[in-house]
């Protein structure tokens, strides 16, 4: 019972978190116009809204695409940081590790410095190829490690190979950025800070294939990750191919991080954080942490992006710097309190 | 519909080249050895030339000002490094380009500019030293040059980002004195004068207040506010910056502002300075099929203007094109 009553105030939580977000912003729409515009929307309901042809423009083309998207981002990478956290059997993990970050940012350096011709449209793809890479990259290391030395169960190589991989792309990006030109750097800085402003319907309808193939693969296996929890030699004697489960899971985590970082950028935090809370709200089990993550960390993202864009409104905070500025001192309380949060 | 002809700026140029024949003719009569600001003249007689060289001989040792301090250069220098694209513009413009032996990575103008892999933001000292220059321009002071350049008894000019039209006026008249080039500096600066001034008469006043959005960069969308140089050459024609209303101490007077934003100030014309394909690829094109932008005057009207994106970032001698570009778009408006 306590799993189905969190995962309907996460499901609240988030419902709430995309009307405000889509009530506020720099155009000061009337709320209860918008509000009328929006139910205008849904089947056999008719209203008229007050909003003129630019007011509506504002609002079902940019702040609504940028609301989805960022539940759709917030989604993804919290629920593949506590996918990542399930399979590493450690609570520190992120949606950023085993090289996913590092190759985004190096995908998206290599596209603004060597492939700016082709314009911005070429940082999505390349980021994801990049993360997708990285991820790749530090599986296979990492596992070729592991079955040489013999070294424990794999899980320590597989993270330290996926570190080795992040310092090494990192270096090889500041070595890019290094030898580039001063515009690149700065949109380069501007990509690492990560930033939903330029969200459309096309990159949330690019998007969704990934999401729902990466979610369902996820929550699949959520049972899978409880029984991993108890070690590979007990999942092993229960039937289960702890490195088979290993690898799908971190290829639907990589998956949903590629996707997720593709049109948003390096966002810190959200993967660390929002797995946690949802620990503490529906129990240690991974049925219910990584739905409850999902929903979570689409509510937290949407309210970072709303904080983002009303903080200074008119004017923009990257979103990488709200999460950090939220997500930091909720690390620290989540530290402070380690003996309910059991992993 | 206004479509924006090419005629328009190129009829512009056309008027300010004359104007500015005009003013070589006048300072000519002073004795002076002119050159237009922005052609790439060549037709000074030998004889001027080798008065020009000898009354430069006259004038060194030099002491002039520079963000780095007071720089003494003791005589003509033969061998000059640029590390900046507005500095290899200035160089080029007030005619010390036979002088520059090597310029950074990132300078492209004129063409055939001695180009090398030499960078202005991450100097290589050593690399630098190995051109044996008798003077380096820069625009910033970064990886210990100055102290660098100075050991090897090398003098260096760093010659910044400028917050006025005036402050480029003078870098432009530093640079000349610097390289024994202050009459032709002289005869530059006061060519991009009559230029801008020309145009900005040519404009009027009828549009006055009208509001603008100048875009440096798209998602996120940042901007340039009416304090920094940029706003402030806009600011001539007395447009309405909608970076303005935005812009905090902090930001440096380059905010992000938010879609949302930018569409309901409904700036009548967008100026691109992320138009060209090695910085963003953000065509008049492409900002007009942004979604929800379509309402937006400016979009409407057609009154985007990709602007040349280096002219537009730098503050050298071609500021009287961009000029003329944004006076063609300012005559456009109805």
């Amino acid at each position: 019972m306590r799993k189905r009553g969190a995962l309907g105030i996460a499901a609240i939580f988030l419902i709430a978190a995309m009307l405000v977000s889509a009530l506020v912003g720099a155009a000061d729409l009337n709320p209860l116009d918008t509000v009328a515009a929006l139910a205008d929307k849904i089947p056999f309901v008719h209203l008229p809204s007050g909003l003129s042809p630019l007011d509506r423009a504002v609002l079902f083309q940019i702040r609504l695409p940028r609301v989805v998207l960022c539940a759709l981002v917030g989604g993804l990478l919290a629920m593949s940081g506590a996918g990542y956290q399930g399979v590493f059997r450690n609570p520190l993990v992120d949606s950023g590790l085993l090289g996913a970050s590092a190759g985004a940012g190096l995908g998206a350096t290599l596209a603004i410095v060597y492939f700016g011709a082709v314009g911005q449209g070429a940082i999505p793809p390349a980021a994801f190829l990049g993360s997708l890479g990285g991820v790749a990259v530090a599986y296979l290391t990492g596992a070729a490690a592991s079955r040489r030395t013999g070294f424990g169960d794999g899980v320590a190589t597989l993270l330290l190979a996926g570190i080795a991989v992040g310092f090494f792309f990192t270096a090889v990006q500041t070595l890019v950025l290094q030898r580039s030109a001063e515009q690149d750097v700065q949109t380069v800085y501007n990509w690492l800070l990560g930033s939903l402003s330029g969200a459309t319907w096309q990159q949330v309808v690019w998007i969704l294939p990934y999401a729902a193939v990466s979610i369902a693969m996820v929550l699949l296996h959520g049972r899978h990750l409880d029984v991993l929890a108890v070690g590979d030699e007990e999942a092993r004697a229960l039937g289960m191919r702890p490195a088979t489960v290993r690898l799908i899971v971190v290829a639907a985590c990589a998956l949903a991080t590629a996707s997720a970082v593709a049109f948003s950028g390096l966002i810190g935090f959200v993967g660390i954080v929002v797995p946690h809370i949802a620990r503490r709200l529906g129990g240690p089990g991974y049925r219910s942490v990584l739905p409850l993550s999902l929903l979570g960390g689409a509510g937290f993202l949407v309210l970072a992006d709303t904080l983002a864009r009303t903080v200074l409104a008119p004017a923009e905070l990257p979103i990488g710097v709200v999460t950090a500025v939220i997500g930091a001192p909720a690390f620290v309380w989540i530290l402070r309190s380690t003996q309910g949060a059991r992993t | 519909m206004k479509p924006l002809s090419r005629s328009g700026p190129g009829a512009r140029a056309a008027t300010a080249l004359a104007a500015a024949a005009v003013a070589a003719v006048a300072l000519a009569g002073c004795g002076s050895s002119g050159s237009s600001s922005t052609s790439t003249s060549t037709s000074a007689s030998a004889g001027s030339a080798a008065s020009s060289a000898s009354a430069a001989a006259a004038a060194f040792p030099v002491t002039v000002t520079a963000a780095n301090g007071a720089v003494t250069i003791k005589s003509r220098p033969a061998r000059i490094v640029s590390l900046d694209p507005t500095s290899t513009e200035d160089l080029y413009a007030i005619g010390a380009g036979p002088q520059v032996v090597a310029v950074d990575q990132d300078s492209n103008y004129p063409a055939g500019v001695p180009k090398t892999a030499l960078s202005g933001l991450t100097p290589n000292i050593e690399a630098i030293a190995k051109y044996n220059p008798s003077l380096v321009v820069a625009s910033q002071n970064s990886g210990g040059l100055v102290s660098g350049m100075t050991k090897l008894g090398i003098p260096v000019l760093i010659e910044p980002a400028v917050a006025t039209l005036d402050a480029a006026y003078a870098q432009i008249e530093q640079v000349g004195a610097a390289t024994g080039h202050a009459a032709q500096a002289a005869t530059v600066v006061t060519g991009m004068k009559q230029q801008i001034a020309a145009d900005v008469a040519k404009a009027g006043t009828a549009h006055k207040g009208a509001p603008y959005y100048w875009e440096l960069s798209a998602s996120p969308y940042y901007s340039a506010a009416s304090s920094t140089f940029i706003g402030q050459v806009v600011g001539l024609f007395g447009l309405k910056n909608i970076a303005d209303a935005v812009s905090k101490p902090a930001d440096g007077g380059y905010p992000e502002l938010s879609q949302e934003y930018i569409v309901t100030a409904k700036p009548q014309i967008i100026f691109l300075a992320d138009n060209e394909a090695a910085d963003g690829a953000q065509s008049p094109a492409v900002v007009a099929k942004r979604p929800g932008w379509s309402g937006i005057p400016a979009v409407q009207d057609n009154e985007i203007i990709g602007l040349n994106d280096d002219i537009a970032s730098r503050w050298g001698p071609r500021l009287p094109q961009l000029v003329a570009e944004i006076a063609a778009a300012v005559e456009q408006l109805h």
